[in-house]
């Protein structure tokens, strides 16, 4: 079922943010020129399609306290399955994509202290037996901004 | 995290209801009072620590399948001005400076996503340009394997 223009406003307005208040969708709906209960029931059908992964709050862990980094594995094609299920199985792997590179295997790992972060890797390099592993810590975030425009789909 | 409720911040970081009244909703499952949440919430974004509050969006259910990380290696002394170049490009979603590793010289770290590899290759080709760097490596993403947003509550 194609969008239709109210859904794209709907995720635009959802991707641009809820504002901080008792009736968060209430003051959405005002922005989008529909009422709450239009806008309540075209999200749970833009979820029920499967368009919306997710609504609520994506907090920066490094300004609560946290530290994190990018790694990437060189795993060998016959072992990608177990290998991703030892990484994805700690609950600071947020992300885990698989990429066209000796280097295939890429996620992200949060922690609550370096000393902890570390200890993750090397568990992971010692129960996986894969010890070509690249720890690649952020220095600065020029940008994190995932919005997609609906008006091209 | 001084004075953050931290039992309000591991009830933020799930799934936010769609209902009329969310915060009262989540509010009354963790014991707490909405105001409470609604207090957190707004201290949490005054503090910048609040990346997003909205929806994040399925994107490959979108169209936008082809999902690119190009890593560049770039002069350090150039970084600043590479780095908050390439950020503006919207199809450039993220755009990071990492320490590189031994035999790994990338210090530049994007992320694109469109709607076709060819549409990724000529935004890639295009940031090339501006940016007036050809030492870089694209890597094409063929699977997700994971993904999904932190549970503090698992931490504190």
């Amino acid at each position: 079922m194609p969008l239709d223009r109210e859904d794209r406003l709907v995720l635009n307005a959802l991707q641009q943010g809820l504002t901080i208040t008792e009736e968060p969708y209430r003051e959405l709906a005002g922005r989008v020129g529909l009422t709450e209960g239009d806008v309540l029931q075209r999200i749970h059908g833009l979820k029920e399609r499967g368009l919306i992964r997710r609504i609520g709050a994506t907090f920066d862990s490094q300004k609560l306290g946290f530290v994190s980094t990018l790694c990437a594995l060189a795993v060998p094609s016959d072992r990608i399955s177990e290998v991703a299920a030892v990484v994805n199985g700690y609950p600071g792997v947020t992300h885990n994509y698989l990429r066209e590179h000796e280097y295939n295997m890429w996620f992200t790992l949060t922690a609550a202290s370096e000393p902890e972060l570390s200890r993750i890797l090397q568990e992971i390099v010692k129960k996986t037996g894969i010890n070509k592993m690249l720890n690649l810590p952020g220095i600065r975030t020029f940008k994190v901004n995932v919005k997609f425009n609906l008006s091209e789909v | 995290m001084e004075g953050i409720d931290k039992r309000a911040l591991s009830c933020l970081d799930g799934e936010f209801p769609v209902c009329s009244r969310p915060f009262q909703v989540l509010a009354a499952e963790a014991g707490l009072t909405e105001l409470q949440l609604l207090t957190t919430m707004e201290v949490l974004t005054d503090r910048g620590a609040v990346r997003r509050f909205g929806a994040a969006l399925r994107h490959r259910t979108l169209g936008f399948t082809a999902n690119a990380m190009v890593v560049w290696q770039v002069p350090d002394n150039r970084i600043e001005e590479i780095g908050s170049m390439l950020a503006q490009f919207p199809e450039i979603t993220h755009c990071y400076h990492r320490r590189p590793a031994p035999d790994w010289p990338y210090n530049l770290y994007t992320m694109i996503h469109a709607t076709s590899r060819a549409e990724c290759q000529r935004i890639i080709d295009r940031a090339a340009q501006a940016a007036g760097q050809d030492q870089y490596l694209v890597l094409f993403s063929t699977e997700e394997l994971k993904k999904t947003s932190l549970k503090y509550f698992n931490f504190i």
